[in-house]
């Protein structure tokens, strides 16, 4: 085991009082196969109340691991015979970005997704999955592909965000995450987004609206990252661990607050304890959510797609009772909690 | 005399505020009360300075005199930041403005620290209810969807409310058929909405996409500054995107670009002329010849059959 994060320091002591004390047994002879036992279980109970009460903090450092399976291992690992698809036809290829055409239980795919890199020199070939203008292109290119051919789309999200750079503003970034927006909304085929690692700002968002949007449980959505929030809110990025806290950027978060529809479990530990389990897990999910969207047609599709963004949101209306706007359930219950009459 | 009274002394009723309007609302916000206290003992200076020295060329005007300019600078053609109100009342015809929505406030739905005192200050010290104004008006006589930003209410930024607000107004685009012109002025998502925020991206992006499907017009008017989530969104999908002169418009911010990349980028970078340049707008215009330019592009969009038939 190697790669671990801060949070995860007792487990690594313990294991090696484990190891030592079974080495001591075995040079000296002496059973104390009661005492290991006691170790193995004491270790046991401290890893499970680990993972089940993680800061916000501490699972930014699992979904930022540098062991994370990354889009690409859970290409192979869900799908078959993926073809992979280069270029957005206009600047370049964008290696940030992976995507392609795949078989999922012999059902032809379009798969698209951030590419983090597995090691340095990969890392800086794919921009640490961060894409730059080409890149959005790149995968809006596949997607239209994919709604011309009828195929469903799954993307797999995994950015720090869009690259911020100058040749990025230059090529239009801005608008390049837009018409990712605005396109994916009106497509007629079925759309299932996945967190799969860090869902960060409108980098992640550009390949995340989706019919249904699924998080897997350690991975973390949000509108910046808490280093440029903190930077941001209180001029110190330092403050990382705070604005993690105070931003809700959790899966359980996003869950409760209608952003993302589903949270896939994690093996102990997180996903990178055990890539093949995971990829089972999400294949699982997908074909389910797929089996319930195959029936839609595609304007049943588009509208579901459009009307679960539409409700997104929480605001009020002061004064006039019999206003025109809308209010979600969510609001009227937050309002309520919060000691104000709600309409 | 209110804030809008001391802007604009020589226009009357060019739109309609409602008198409660005029007196900032900061009745949503329950556990605010105390902390509102300390804000009415120190109100904001008022912009009751006579005198406006210009950011870039620094000469001196009458504050007034800058105001009848519609804020551009006579000298060198600076194009100072309008709010909502003041871009609406520039901008449609007299007397025909409708508000939509006009009680729509933040909820602070994650309960995030600071922000009901921050929003507060912010709707005190503007007289806004957040960073919007959405409605129906006309421009020469073309019925229009209007939206516009005030970056002095919280930066501009993206919540709950404006992407809400931006939704409906085009919702009305799609149902009138008018056309719908929105002002940008942001400088990006509501840190203190947090995800939410980053939802009215693609909140008001989806709406875009149906507006497209019925054939809708949507005018884009980018205006000094226009980043990040806006500039990601509804700001960049216009069928026309227009900005004003030395606006800056693009994705990151420039100090957060050079610090990734350790280096000073030009001072022109990021400006309308530079997006100009790099493909991403249509035309730069002048503040004072925007509301022609809006009326002709409006025009060319009307094609009645009696135009054919003339043809
Ligand atoms: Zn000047």
């Amino acid at each position: 085991m190697a790669g671990e994060a801060s949070f995860e320091q007792p487990l690594v002591q313990l294991r090696t009082k484990i190891e030592e004390t079974k080495k001591f047994s075995a040079a000296q002879k002496v059973d104390m196969s009661d005492m290991i036992s006691k170790l193995e279980q004491e270790y046991t109970t401290i890893e499970q109340s680990i993972y089940e009460n993680l800061k916000p903090s501490e699972k930014m450092q699992l979904a930022r691991h540098a062991q994370r399976p990354t889009t690409l291992e859970y290409i192979a690992e869900i799908f078959t015979d993926f073809i992979e698809l280069h270029g957005d036809r206009s600047y370049g290829d964008d290696l940030a970005i992976v995507g392609g055409i795949a078989k999922l239980n012999g059902l032809p795919v379009t798969v698209v997704g951030h590419q983090k890199g597995k090691d340095t020199k990969d890392n800086i070939a794919r921009n640490f999955g961060m894409p730059h203008p080409e890149g959005f292109r790149k995968a809006l290119r596949l997607m239209q592909q994919a709604d011309k051919f009828s195929r469903p789309i799954i993307t797999f999200i995994d950015t720090p965000g869009a690259f911020p750079g100058s040749a990025a503003e230059e090529r239009g970034q801005g608008e390049a995450i837009a018409r990712n927006l605005r396109e994916m909304a009106s497509f007629g085929v079925p759309i299932i987004c996945i967190v799969i690692g860090e869902g960060g700002s409108g980098g992640a968002l550009a390949l995340g609206v989706g019919n249904r949007v699924l998080m897997l449980e350690h991975s973390i959505y949000s509108v910046s990252s808490p280093e440029a929030a903190a930077s941001i809110l209180w001029k110190d990025a330092t403050q990382a661990h705070r604005a993690a806290e105070a931003m809700r950027i959790t899966s359980k978060d996003m869950l409760e607050l209608g952003v993302v529809d589903q949270i896939i479990v994690e093996p102990l530990g997180g996903s990178h304890r055990d890539t093949t389990l995971q990829a089972q897990f999400m294949k699982d999910a997908i074909i389910s959510n797929l089996k319930e969207m195959l029936p839609m047609t595609p304007h049943q599709l588009k509208m579901d797609r459009c009307a679960k963004f539409r409700r997104i949101g929480q605001f009020m209306m002061i004064g006039s009772p019999n206003d025109n706007a809308v209010s979600s359930s969510t609001t009227n219950a937050k309002l309520q909690q919060n000691g104000l009459k709600v309409n | 005399m209110t804030v809008f009274d001391q802007l604009f002394p020589r226009k009357k009723v060019y739109i309609n505020i409602p008198a409660e309007r005029r007196t900032p609302t900061v009745k949503p916000i329950a556990s605010v009360e105390e902390s509102l206290d300390e804000v009415v003992q120190s109100p904001k200076e008022l912009p009751n300075n006579l005198i406006y020295k210009c950011p870039r060329c620094t000469k001196q005007y009458f504050t007034k005199e800058f105001e009848k300019n519609e804020k551009v600078c006579p000298a060198c053609n600076f194009h100072g930041r309008l709010n909502a109100i003041e871009r609406i009342q520039i901008t449609l015809d007299e007397g025909t403005f409708e508000e939509y929505q006009a009680d729509m406030v933040s909820v602070d739905p994650l309960n995030f620290p600071g922000y009901k005192e921050k929003y507060a200050k912010h709707q005190l010290n503007t007289g806004f209810r957040d960073a919007i104004i959405t409605g129906q008006g006309e421009i020469t006589g073309n019925p229009v969807i209007i939206a516009a930003m005030s970056f002095e209410f919280f930066g501009g930024s993206m919540g709950s409310v404006v992407g809400e607000k931006i939704a409906y107004a085009i919702e009305q685009a799609i149902h009138s058929k008018h056309p719908l012109i929105i002002f940008s002025t942001s400088g990006g998502a509501r840190m203190e909405e947090s995800i939410l925020s980053l939802m009215q991206m693609a909140k008001t992006s989806a709406l875009l996409s149906q507006l497209a499907e019925e054939r809708g017009l949507f005018i884009s008017v980018l205006t000094d500054p226009t980043l990040g989530g806006v500039s990601a969104s509804f700001a960049m999908l216009g069928d026309v995107n227009i900005a004003e002169p030395g606006a800056i418009v693009g994705f990151t911010g420039r100090r957060v670009i050079e610090q990734t990349i350790r280096q000073k980028l030009p001072d022109n970078f990021q400006t309308s002329e530079f997006n100009l340049k790099h493909g991403q707008l249509d035309m730069v215009v002048h503040r004072q010849e925007l509301k022609s330019v809006l009326g002709n592009l409006l025009d060319m969009h009307r094609v009645t059959p009696s135009v054919v038939e003339g043809f």
